[in-house]
C-alpha cells in the first residue's frame, strides 16, 4: 500500500547561542494507513521536535530541509503534498483536517473554562469545508450531534453528560478521551500522539492504549506513537524507530528489535528499563551529548561499551541487519537486500 | 513494639475535606474524604517497603504522615521505639534527622537560589550546628563523592546539572545527616530510563553501604520490583495485599494487584 506519510531526509535546525543546532537530523520512514510506527527515545533525542515539524508547529526562527510527502485526499492532481514546504494557511487546512495530534498532558491542552462539549464542537467547526459558503453549512443542532458522536467514538461513557461538564470535573483517562475525540473530530488519515498515556496510571493506560489500537483499526489512521516506554511501544506499535541525539538510529519490526536490537543504544535502553522480572538493571554510563557538541562519528560512541578508532570518524550510515530492520552501526554485518522489483 | 522494628503504625487515619467541605466551611459535619483510612505498617531494618498504588490511593499523604510532616487524625507512629507523635522540640528534631526524604522532581524540589555546598550542608547547618566550617565542607564532599559527584559540583547551581544530576544532590541533601531511614517519593519517575537505571543503582549501593531502612512510594510495579524486599498495594486509603516482593509479584492474592500487574505493558522476552 502507498504510505500515508512518507518522510524523506527530514533535517530541522534551530538557533542558539552557540549556533545551529540539529534537533531531528537527517530522518526518513514512511507511514502506511492502519499502521503504527513507535517512536522511542530519551528527553531530547528530537522525537517531540519531529512531530512538530510535521504539524508545521516549529518554533519560530526554526529551519527546514527535507521533505515529508503527505497523501492528502485534498491534494488535487498532484496526489500528494510536502508538508514541510506549505506555508501558514496551507498548514492551518491541513493541521486536524490531515493529521491529529494528541499530547501527554489532557489538563493543560484542554481549556480549563470552556465545557467539554464546547471544545469538541470548535474542533469541528474550525474543519468545516469553507464555512459559509454555498450556504450547506450545518447548524448548530447538527455541530453538537457530530461532538456526541466524536465522544461515543473515543468511548467516553454518558456523552450528553460529559460534554456538559467542565474539563476538571472529568479524570485524566476522561481528559483524554476527549481529547482523542477532538485531534479525530475532522477524520484526520493520520494520527500523532506524543506520550498519550505518560501522565496516566497504568490501568487507565491500558484502556487508552486499547482504544486508540481499536481506532486505528477501524479508521484505517496511520499512527505516529512517541514515547519514552519501550513497554507501551512493544503493545501499539507495528514498527519501531529509536532515536538519539536527532537521528534514527534503529528501525524494524518492533518485537524483532526488542527482541534482537542491533544497535548498542536499543540494548542499552533495554538493559536499563526496569521490567517486573527482577534483574540487575545495566544503566548506560555517561550522558546523552549536547546538540552543540555532538561527537564528530556515532553520537552514541563515547557511550558505547561496543566502539571502537573508526566509530569516531564519521557518522554510520543505516545499514540492514535483517528484513526490513535497520541500525546505524558499523558493528552490523550488512545483509544484502533481497531484490524484488 | 519488638526491638526489630525501625517503624511502626498502628490504625492510621487522615482525612482532607472535600472541595464541597472547604467552600462549606470547615464545620462539623462537612463532607470529609479519607485519604489513609486505617493503615498498619511495620518496618524492619535493612528492608525496603514499597507502597504501591494509583493516583489518589493516599501513599503520598501516608508517606508525609510517617515522617510527621503532617499530623494523622489517629493512630500511633513508634519511630526507633520512641512515639513520633508525642515528641516535641528537641526530641522530634533528634527523631527526625533520622527519617529524610527522597523527592520526585529535581527540578522543583531544589532551590535554585542556593549552591550546592549550601544547599547539602544545609541539613548540617541545622542539627549538627557545633560543626566548624572546615568539617561541615568536608562532609558535603565525602557524600557528593558517595553519590557520584565530585567535589567541583559543590560551588555550582541546580541549574547547571542534568536532571540526575540533580537528584543525586537530592539524595546527597538526605544522606549528609546519616539518617537510619529514607523516604523516596517516586524517586525516579520524572528521569529518563538510562538515568533512572542510573539512580536505582545508586539507591541500591546506598542502601548496603550506610544500612539504609527504605520506604519507596511508586506507582511503578517494574520500579519497585527492581528494589523492593516487600510490597504493600495500596488503593482508597488501605492496604489490600501487603507480602514479600517476590510472592506479591508472581502470586498476587488480591483482585485488584491482579489488576495492577495485568496493565503492566511489557518487553517481550
Amino acid at each position: 500500500m502507498a504510505p500515508l506519510l512518507d518522510v524523506c531526509q527530514l533535517t530541522v535546525e534551530l538557533p542558539t547561542p552557540s549556533g545551529w543546532v540539529r534537533p531531528v537530523n537527517d530522518v526518513s520512514f514512511q507511514l502506511a494507513p492502519g499502521e503504527t510506527l513507535g517512536l522511542v527515545g530519551e528527553s531530547g533525542c528530537g522525537k517531540t521536535m519531529l512531530s512538530l515539524a510535521l504539524m508545521g508547529l516549529l518554533p519560530p526562527g526554526a529551519r527546514r530541509a527535507g521533505e515529508a510527502w503527505l497523501a492528502a485526499r485534498n491534494a488535487g492532481g498532484a496526489g500528494r503534498l510536502n508538508v514541510v514546504a506549505l506555508g501558514d494557511r496551507e498548514l492551518v487546512a491541513l493541521r486536524g483536517r490531515e493529521i491529529g495530534m494528541v499530547f501527554q498532558e489532557p489538563m493543560t491542552a484542554l481549556n480549563p473554562v470552556l465545557r467539554i462539549g464546547v471544545q469538541v464542537e470548535e474542533a469541528i467547526r474550525a474543519h468545516l469545508p469553507h464555512s459559509g459558503r454555498g450556504g450547506s453549512a450545518p447548524g448548530p443542532g447538527e455541530i453538537g450531534r457530530r461532538a456526541l458522536q466524536a465522544l461515543e467514538r473515543a468511548a467516553v461513557p454518558e456523552p450528553q453528560l460529559r460534554a456538559r461538564q467542565f474539563p476538571h470535573q472529568l479524570s485524566g483517562g476522561l481528559r483524554q478521551r476527549a481529547m482523542i475525540a477532538m485531534a479525530l473530530a475532522a477524520d484526520p488519515q493520520i494520527l500523532i500522539a506524543d506520550e498519550p498515556t505518560t501522565a496516566l496510571d497504568v490501568t487507565v493506560q491500558k484502556q487508552i492504549l486499547e482504544l486508540l489500537a481499536r481506532l486505528r483499526r477501524e479508521l484505517g489512521l496511520g499512527l505516529l506513537f512517541i514515547t519514552h516506554d519501550l513497554g507501551v511501544v512493544a503493545q501499539v506499535a507495528d514498527r519501531l524507530a529509536v532515536m538519539y541525539a536527532g537521528r534514527i538510529v534503529e528501525e524494524g519490526p518492533v518485537v524483532e528489535v526488542l527482541r534482537r536490537p542491533r544497535h548498542p543504544y536499543t540494548e542499552g535502553l533495554l538493559r536499563a528499563s526496569p521490567q517486573l522480572r527482577r534483574r540487575k538493571l545495566e544503566p548506560i554510563a555517561g550522558v546523552v551529548p549536547r546538540l552543540d557538541a555532538l561527537p564528530p562519528g556515532c553520537a552514541f560512541e563515547p557511550r558505547c561499551p561496543y566502539r571502537r578508532a573508526e566509530c569516531a570518524a564519521a557518522v554510520p550510515e543505516l545499514r540492514l541487519a535483517a528484513p526490513e530492520h535497520r541500525a546505524r552501526c558499523i558493528l552490523v554485518e550488512p545483509v544484502v537486500e533481497e531484490v524484488t522489483r | 513494639m519488638s526491638e526489630a522494628t525501625l517503624l511502626e503504625a498502628r490504625n492510621l487515619r487522615k482525612s482532607f475535606l472535600t472541595a464541597a467541605g472547604v467552600f462549606a466551611g470547615a464545620s462539623r459535619g462537612a463532607p470529609r474524604q479519607a485519604a489513609v483510612d486505617g493503615v498498619n505498617l511495620d518496618l524492619a531494618p535493612g528492608e525496603t517497603l514499597a507502597i504501591v498504588g494509583e493516583s489518589g490511593s493516599g501513599k503520598t499523604t501516608l508517606a508525609r504522615l510517617l515522617l510527621r510532616l503532617i499530623e494523622p487524625d489517629a493512630g500511633e507512629i513508634r519511630f526507633g521505639g520512641r512515639d513520633l507523635l508525642a515528641a516535641r522540640g528537641a526530641e522530634l528534631r533528634r527523631l527526625r534527622r533520622e527519617m529524610q526524604m527522597v523527592f520526585q522532581d529535581p527540578f522543583a524540589s531544589l532551590n535554585p537560589r542556593l549552591c550546592v555546598e549550601a544547599m547539602v550542608g544545609e541539613p548540617l547547618e541545622i542539627h549538627e550546628p557545633a560543626l566548624s566550617r572546615a568539617t561541615r565542607r568536608e562532609r558535603v564532599g565525602a557524600i557528593l563523592e558517595t553519590v557520584g559527584l565530585g567535589a567541583d559540583a559543590m560551588p555550582r547551581y541546580p541549574h547547571e546539572f542534568s536532571g540526575g544530576q540533580r537528584q543525586r544532590i537530592g539524595i546527597a541533601r538526605a544522606l549528609v545527616l546519616r539518617p537510619r531511614l529514607v523516604v523516596a517519593d517516586e524517586p525516579v519517575s520524572a528521569l529518563d530510563v538510562s538515568v533512572g537505571a542510573q539512580i536505582l543503582e545508586l539507591l541500591q549501593n546506598l542502601q548496603r553501604e550506610f544500612s539504609l531502612t527504605y520506604l519507596l512510594i511508586s506507582h511503578s510495579l517494574p520500579v519497585v520490583a527492581q528494589l523492593a524486599t516487600r510490597i504493600a498495594v495500596m488503593r482508597a486509603g488501605k492496604f489490600v495485599e501487603v507480602g514479600v516482593a517476590e510472592h506479591v509479584l508472581a502470586q498476587p492474592a488480591h483482585p485488584y494487584t491482579r489488576a495492577l500487574l495485568a496493565a503492566v505493558p511489557e518487553v517481550p522476552a
